[in-house]
Parts: C-alpha cells; structure tokens; sequence
C-alpha cells in the first residue's frame, strides 16, 4: 500500500518526509521498507526514521528538486529493496517492591492488584517505534490501556539503569541511570545500549518485545551471566 | 603524553563526529564550533578528524611530557606556555616539561586546542567526541593523561595561513530557515520571532541553549519526529531551544526554524547573557 506523502526540505542539506499523522504499525512498515530502498539507491550522509517521517541527510542539496522527483519514483518501487529480518525479543523484568518502587501508588490509583498489572504489562507484544530520547531507549507502542497512567509531575533525578516505567500511554526502559519521570514498576537486568558493539544495540526499529516476569535471584544470575558474556536475550523471527 | 593538571569548568576531546549511529539514539556531537575546531586542525596541517580539545569559558592547565606543535583557535582566552603569552591562531612549538595554560576570557566562549597528530584517546564508534553514555567520561578531569604522539623534527608551516572569522564572535543575527512547523504560526508569533531580541538563558551546554524570552504557544506537540542540531523548538509553554551538537535525535515539540551551519557555530561561542536576533534565509 502506498501512502500520500509530503517532501519538506529541511535545513542545509536534508530533506523530511512525512507519512499521515497516525501511530500505525502498516505506517511504520512502509517508512522502513522505503529507508532500505533510500540506503540501497541513494548516496546520504544519514537516515533515520521516527512514527510517522524519515529524515534523509545529503553530502549537499544542490539538486533539491531533482532529488525529490527521484524519491518519488523510487517510493513507487521501493518493494524492491529487500528489508531485513524483523524479530521478537523477550526482555526478562523483575517486579519485586525493591525495584517496583511506584506499583504499590499504581495498585491503588488504578484499582488492580499488582499480579494484575504485571500479568497485563506481560500480555502484549510491544511494537519498536523508534529509538532516541537518550541511546538505545525503544520507543514502545501498544500498552494496554487499563494500566496507562500519568508521568509523575516532579522527574526523579536518578532513575536506574535498567528500571522498567510506565508514562502516560507509552512503556519503556531506561538503558543508563538518568533523570525520569515515570513510574517504575520493575528493573530488567540486560543492556539496552553497548557502545562496544556494532551496532551498540541489538533491537532495531520494526522489531518487537514482550517482557516476562522474573525473580530476584534470576535477575541476579542474569546480570552475572551478562557480566561473563553467557546470556542470550531470547528472540523468535515474526512477519 | 599530557598530564591534566587541572580541567577547566568543561574541557573535552571532540573531533568532527559520530555519524550511522543516530538511529541508535546516539547524537552526531563533535566540535560545537566546527569552524574553529576546523581551523586549528589545518594550521596545524592536520586531517580535519583530529581530535581537539574543545574548552569551555575558562581553560586547563596541562602539562606536556613530550616536544610537539600547538595551536589555539575560538575563544582568547589568553593562552600562555609557562609564563610567555601565545597568539592565537598560529603554530607554536611546545617541548617537554612546560606548561600551557589559559587565564581572562578575551571573547567568544569556546576555544580550540589543536596539538600536532591531534589527541590519540580511543575512537568509540567511530569517533573520539566524549559525550556519556557512548565514551565512559563525559568530559576531562584532573589527573586524566592524554596521549599525543610527539614531533620533534621542524616542520614548514604555512605562515600567515589565511582565514577570516567574518564577525564571527560579535554578530548578533543567527540566520535560520523556516523549519517543517513554521507554517502553524501566527502572524504575530512570527512578528515577534523576527524581531524580537533574544536572550541565552543559563541553561545552555553541548546539548541545547534555550532562550529567556517566551513565545507564547498554543500549537500543539507533534508526534515524536526527527530533529537536527540546530533546530529551534517551541515548548507548550513558549520556551525556545536551540538544538546543539549533543542533541536528541528526536523530538515532539514543534520544530520553528533550523539554523544554518555557520549560526549554529556562531552561536556556540555566544554565553548566557549574551543577545541574539533571528533572521529568516530562503532555501
């Protein structure tokens, strides 16, 4: 399916496209499959995409009009050009209080208890929108809507590496201690962001997670495995 | 080798970027003023990724453990080895044991040191710019040593090598386009937009400068999209940030403008109290 799509030029040398304002997944999927066509055709400086545009950095923009005309094209062939392997990552989450600091204001506030929330954060499959706002955060769509819940007014000024949050309507992990305003519900031991590796994060755009409940001490024994390079996130292929 | 005696308020090994890694999260950083970061490199005669030590409103002091060649550009902030005054913008020779270090701030906010064969510290992702989490510091501190290689054969410099700052510290227009939400506007924001003058906030670093003035707002945040260094956003509340080198590589506040190359250097030598006016450019 083809989408009508805007060209904004945008500063010195890149060019914005714009797909309709919506979060969908078919939006998603078609920004991709027109990114692998754009890096299989096109000589750019850079390329990165969010929920609904793609923002596309040339070595110069001299052409701007010429450039534009070939993109257009190129969206009409754009399946073509062979997209990678999307998967499905299971991201171990420890729930326990020492952790959860916020579930015990979300039982009461929300009026579930909090095996409840658990079990609803662990039934859906989390689709990655984008990743920004600080390396490797994964921008998540398709929280359950009985346990979306407000961020908090004042930001901690730390919150932990690791710390599984819930603000507004999105769910996410924090991948370095930072500053934060959500509300934490658990901790998941894995590295979201290693700059040591390329590329320094393994989920991408496209892919999707599911989280799954641990205890303490596997929370403990997967960081130590992390530590000794023995733990593998497990993943399954998905169309 | 250097032996960092003291760091100044906020020094750092930077050099032209990090790029392919944005859809990661991780911001393209590099010099904040690419033209002096640049401009020291090539007197120095070195490739233009060399990394440099960008220093911030007051300077290190560093000791050199080896001969070698150094040259400062951006901010005076009147450099000197061991008790002699240097220029800036011109090639120096430096040997072993001896001081450089910095004292009163002349003009401008960021100065360029440049040694010959640039700072060697490790390339993580495929730059030496420092910015936390992707390098483990997020700027220099004492005690830190930096390696360089040393030089001690004479070089041919080019003398009286030719640049021109072009007002580069003094002017106040900051040239910007119309950025993807300027058309939702009013008449009277964009009245005010271009002709008001602006005032740099404290708040202002590597990541974003924002602006003391409000511009009052009732456009409302867009979906999560793509921002570039130098784009200028308008919060719900009428705030106004400039977007710099560290930056996110997304946003959801309305992006108004989006400076060019050279105001975006221009502004990084600019500090907090200092006054700005924008100026539309067309494409």
């Amino acid at each position: 399916m083809n989408f009508s799509l805007k060209y904004l030029r945008f500063g010195e040398n890149s060019i914005l496209i714009e797909w309709p304002e919506a979060i969908q997944k078919k939006i998603l999927m078609d920004i991709i499959q027109f990114k692998c066509s754009i890096e299989k055709n096109h000589n750019v400086e850079s390329l990165k995409s969010s929920y609904n545009s793609l923002l596309i950095e040339f070595k110069d923009l001299k052409n701007f009009n010429k450039k534009i005309e070939n993109l257009r094209k190129l969206y009409f062939d754009k399946k073509s050009a062979e997209i990678p392997n999307f998967y499905r990552w299971t991201i171990p989450v420890c729930y326990e209080e020492e952790f959860g600091i916020d579930l015990k204001r979300l039982e009461k506030k929300l009026e579930l208890k909090k095996d409840q929330i658990i079990s609803i954060h662990n039934s859906s499959n989390y689709i990655v929108y984008n990743i920004g706002f600080v390396p490797g955060f994964l921008y998540l769509g398709g929280l359950n809507k009985k346990i979306h819940f407000p961020r908090k007014e004042s930001p901690l000024q730390n919150v932990l590496k690791g710390s599984v949050g819930i603000g507004g309507s999105q769910t996410g992990i924090y991948p370095q201690n930072s500053p934060g305003g959500w509300n934490i519900i658990g901790n998941s031991p894995i590295n979201l962001f290693d700059p040591n590796n390329k590329p320094p994060c393994i989920i991408k755009s496209g892919d999707q997670v599911c989280f799954e409940r641990i205890s303490l001490e596997e929370h403990s024994k997967i960081k130590i495995d992390i530590e000794l390079n023995k733990f593998k996130l497990k993943k399954i292929k998905y169309d | 080798m250097i032996d960092v005696i003291s760091s100044g308020l906020f020094s750092t090994i930077q050099d032209l970027g990090r790029y392919n890694y944005e859809c990661f999260g991780v911001p393209r950083s590099g010099n904040m003023d690419k033209f002096s970061g640049l401009l020291c490199n090539r007197i120095l005669k070195n490739k233009d990724n060399c990394g440099v030590m960008e220093i911030t409103m007051t300077g290190p002091k560093l000791k050199f453990r080896i001969n070698t060649y150094i040259c400062i550009s951006g901010a005076d902030m009147s450099p000197k080895i061991n008790e002699n005054h240097i220029k800036m913008d011109s090639v120096h020779k430096i040997k072993k044991g001896e001081i450089l270090s910095f004292g009163k701030l002349n003009f401008g906010y960021r100065s360029y040191l440049a040694v010959k064969g640039g700072f060697l510290t490790k390339k993580i992702l495929d730059s030496r710019s420092m910015f936390y989490p992707v390098t483990n510091e997020q700027k220099i501190k004492k005690g830190d040593e930096i390696y360089i290689n040393s030089f001690n054969e004479d070089e041919n410099f080019i003398q009286n090598f030719s640049y021109n700052y072009n007002n580069h510290f003094e002017q106040k227009i900051i040239y910007a386009y119309k950025g993807p939400e300027y058309c939702k506007l009013s008449q009277e924001q964009i009245k005010l937009l271009t002709s008001m003058e602006f005032t740099i906030s404290n708040s202002n670093n590597r990541m974003a400068y924002q602006l003391n003035e409000l511009l009052k707002n009732n456009i409302k945040p867009i979906i999560t999209s793509l921002v570039l260094t130098g784009t200028v956003q308008l919060t719900p509340s009428g705030k106004l940030i400039i977007l710099m080198r560290d930056n996110q590589t997304c946003g959801g506040y309305p992006r108004i403008l989006q400076l060019n190359e050279e105001s975006v250097n221009r502004l990084s030598q600019k500090h907090s109290g200092k006054k700005i006016k924008f100026q539309i450019i067309d494409y």
